[in-house]
């Protein structure tokens, strides 16, 4: 929520919310849980119409932003996503074409691959996690042999996001000579995607089994050398637009809380005239400019790729992670008996920021990463 | 001569040369920054003070006719960041500088603030705040100290209490009743005192932690100039929340009329949590290094609110309060670092080891005196008010003093 915003980020702002207010309202996601969550492929199709998976594409590939910093024009939709607790690829898409515009210098081609997913036509995400397995993206158990001028990829990835409809995944796996990340199509031979649920309404993810899949040397992303650099580069995008989201997410159940408590009396006044609730409001005012100050700096951070990127978006994530919750459940007891129903948006919100805050790396995990960080 | 104002860069360079050359470098084995202030601290501190306006490098925010710089907050926290080597007057920032020359700047007369904002920049006068009483708190508009207009002088009678600094200041801005008959807000005016005088009476209060920096001073029909009221008589509550509006600016680390920081906590090297955990031999322990990356995160998020915070109020987005959130926060997160750190230090932070340095010890005698900071400067509770009825707008608490004559208000059972 960045209070600096061009003229053209404002307008960029606007149009995304007219559009997420048309085509996904609340009632919109609450529908399609019913059906088994996860996103229509038309309303991500409009999206990247409207540049949602363009805005960290180089413009020789096709790509553009808005304001010539493209990972500050994402943010302004992931805010977005959080306010309307919206359906569709926008953390996965975008932080897979990070890491293949990351990997493009020192690796092999992908931007056949960038262009699919830019048009929408391709969806993609990045398979990091492996079952049983905590935020430990460089130390796969899964390995890629070299057979020839090709690697044979086997193992198993779990908790990746749009898993179930992702036509490619990005897969870290252990080579002879360190871990290099490759550009997976889930349609290859041996690859079984098993779809699984989350506690979000509309994100959707799989566990996905390599038995023995077969890719050219080509579908490599960067080389080991630099996986590391992609790594890092893709956690920095995934885990500063899930703080910018959160921010989203947190502005709104905060603003229709308030609202409440202007609404809502007992003993003839209301909710918002009674200091011990005023005071809660108030910590909680507090807690919100914090969450949006410092993800507001991570994402200055990232986006002019500052030589502290990774500790400032580890601090928002660790910050915005520890306090989005808090607030929504604070919220939820301003809201008494009403705020623990179904029928109630304020847990379309709590699972939202859950989900959020739990993968890529707990606000614990954020923490230890900070006191490596800092030469501890 | 020209108007227009020097890079921030140019400026950087050019005071980083200018404090090489002029300022003395932090001494390892010195202590700074203690809860104790050494009096040599006041006559070094003005000092410095005099050889920054010399130089040409004090009040950087502050207009030129007052005998600042002129210059922008950037071209100030670029200064501080090349200052951070050196000594630096910093005992004048708060509330000498920060908050009493910023009230004046805005409030004072043309006369005033030749004498007391352009002395207060060059060193030669130390201001101080003369607001709260003994017989409330947080409720300050309802103070009782009294003065009385005759001829061309006030006669002030009555008492202060929590002056920061007071001992080593020149004059106070003292926030006195001037009608009785007045609701309470509407009959106040503020006036310039001298701290030192036959008719003032003035204690150092001694703290938790064994500090001394608070005063107390009572006033025994003390004679002022009528010249020295700021403002207008009975307007003292309008000159009043602009003080504090400064005060909160500068408790909350955010005013652009402070010069410097202080090096953590110790001697120069800096004993920060990283280095206590090292000490106490708790560096490897995954708790600790969460809790260390914890308190580190919460120190960036509070100096990154600031930013963001005095960003939306100079633009005009966010309300004046909005700088209670800046309070409330510098409140919360030192608080929970102190927790912290008490915990890290261990049995080694209430006793004294015979091998020891102290340091252990003296984060356990912080630890006495950690609720200083969500009381000082207004209570957090007060910010909460503010943040709840003057940014989200909410209903007022109830007041049985409102719009009453502040003498047939009660003020005790």
């Amino acid at each position: 929520m960045d209070l600096q915003l061009t003229e053209d980020q404002k307008l960029f702002r606007n149009t995304t919310v007219k559009f997420l207010e048309t085509e996904a309202p609340v009632e919109k996601v609450r529908e399609l849980n019913k059906a088994g969550g996860g996103f229509p492929p038309e309303f991500w199709a409009q999206g990247a119409e409207l540049g949602w998976a363009a805005l960290l594409v180089p413009e020789d590939l096709g790509g553009g932003s808005i304001s010539g910093n493209g990972f500050q024009d994402l943010v302004i939709v992931a805010e977005e996503f959080g306010r309307l607790v919206s359906p569709g690829p926008l953390l996965p898409v975008n932080t897979v074409i990070a890491g293949l515009v990351e990997g493009a210098a020192s690796g092999p081609d992908h931007s056949e691959a960038i262009e699919g997913l830019m048009s929408g036509e391709s969806i993609g995400s990045w398979a990091a996690y492996e079952p049983k397995g905590h935020w430990d993206p460089l130390n796969p158990g899964t390995t890629a042999a070299k057979n020839g001028g090709n690697y044979v990829i086997t193992g198993v990835k779990d908790r990746v996001e749009v898993g179930d409809v992702a036509n490619v995944v990005l897969v870290s796996a252990k080579t002879d000579s360190g871990v290099a990340l490759f550009l997976v199509p889930t349609d290859a031979d041996g690859v079984t995607v098993e779809p699984v649920d989350s506690l979000d309404f509309v994100r959707n993810y799989a566990t996905i089994r390599f038995d023995g899949v077969t890719v050219p040397a080509e579908a490599m992303v960067g080389t080991e050398a630099t996986s590391a650099d992609i790594v890092e580069r893709m956690f920095q995008v995934a885990i500063t637009l899930q703080s910018a989201e959160m921010c989203g997410a947190i502005d709104r159940v905060f603003e229709f809380t308030v609202q409440w408590a202007f609404d809502r009396y007992s003993f003839g006044r209301p909710l918002a005239s009674y200091q011990a609730l005023k005071h809660r409001f108030s910590d909680m005012r507090t807690w919100l400019e914090c969450c949006m100050a410092t993800t507001d700096a991570a994402v200055k951070a990232v986006n002019d790729r500052d030589d502290n990127a990774g500790r400032l978006a580890s601090v928002a994530k660790a910050y915005v992670g520890t306090k989005a919750v808090q607030i929504i459940q604070d919220c939820v007891q301003m809201h008494g008996g009403l705020g623990v129903t179904w029928e109630h948006d304020c847990h379309l919100y709590l699972r939202r920021t859950m989900v959020d805050r739990q993968l890529f790396g707990t606000p614990a995990d954020h923490k230890r990463r900070i006191a490596d960080l800092i030469g501890l | 001569m020209s108007d227009q104002i020097e890079s921030v860069e140019d400026f950087r360079i050019r005071a980083r040369a200018w404090l090489a050359d002029n300022m003395p470098k932090l001494d390892p084995n010195k202590e700074y920054n203690t809860n104790r202030v050494a009096d040599r601290e006041w006559v070094e501190h003005r000092e410095l003070q005099k050889k920054l306006f010399a130089g040409g490098f004090a009040g950087l925010c502050f207009p030129k006719e007052y005998g600042g710089q002129g210059l922008t907050p950037a071209h100030q926290a670029a200064f501080t960041e090349e200052s951070l080597p050196y000594e630096m007057p910093l005992r004048l920032n708060v509330p000498s500088l920060g908050i009493c020359s910023g009230m004046l700047l805005d409030m004072g007369s043309e006369e005033q603030k030749q004498k007391y904002l352009r002395g207060a920049i060059s060193g030669e006068i130390i201001l101080c705040q003369f607001l709260s009483e003994p017989s409330g708190g947080s409720d300050l508009a309802g103070l009782l100290t009294r003065a009385q207009r005759d001829g061309d002088t006030y006669v002030i009678n009555g008492q202060k209490t929590w002056s920061t600094f007071a001992y080593a200041a020149d004059y106070a801005t003292c926030l006195v009743r001037t009608d009785w008959d007045a609701p309470k807000h509407r009959g106040l005016s503020m006036i310039i005192v001298p701290v030192h005088d036959p008719q003032t009476h003035l204690n150092r209060v001694r703290m938790v932690d064994g500090s001394d920096e608070f005063c107390e001073e009572f006033f025994t029909d003390l004679v002022v100039p009528a010249e020295n009221l700021v403002g207008t008589e009975n307007d003292g509550w309008t000159v009043g929340q602009r003080q504090l509006f400064y005060e909160r600016q500068a408790v909350g680390g955010g005013s652009p009329y402070v010069s410097g920081r202080a090096p953590s906590r110790g001697n120069a090297a800096g004993l920060s949590i990283e280095n206590l955990a090292r000490q106490v031999g708790k560096d490897k322990d995954p708790a600790t290094r969460e809790l260390v990356g914890w308190v580190h995160a919460q120190d960036v998020v509070n100096n990154q609110l600031i930013k963001r915070i005095t960003i939306g109020m100079t633009s005009g987005e966010y309300p004046a309060m909005a700088s209670s959130m800046m309070r409330l926060a510098h409140a919360e997160i030192p608080q929970t670092k102190q927790d912290i750190m008490f915990d890290i230090a261990g049995d080694e932070a209430v006793t004294s080891v015979p091998e020891g340095d102290g340091y252990l010890r003296s984060i356990g005698v912080s630890y006495l005196m950690r609720q200083g900071a969500s009381l000082g400067g207004g209570s957090s509770e007060m910010s909460r008010n503010m943040i709840s009825e003057r940014v989200l707008m909410m209903p007022r608490e109830a007041a049985a003093d409102r719009d009453v004559p502040f003498r047939e208000v009660r003020r005790g059972r």
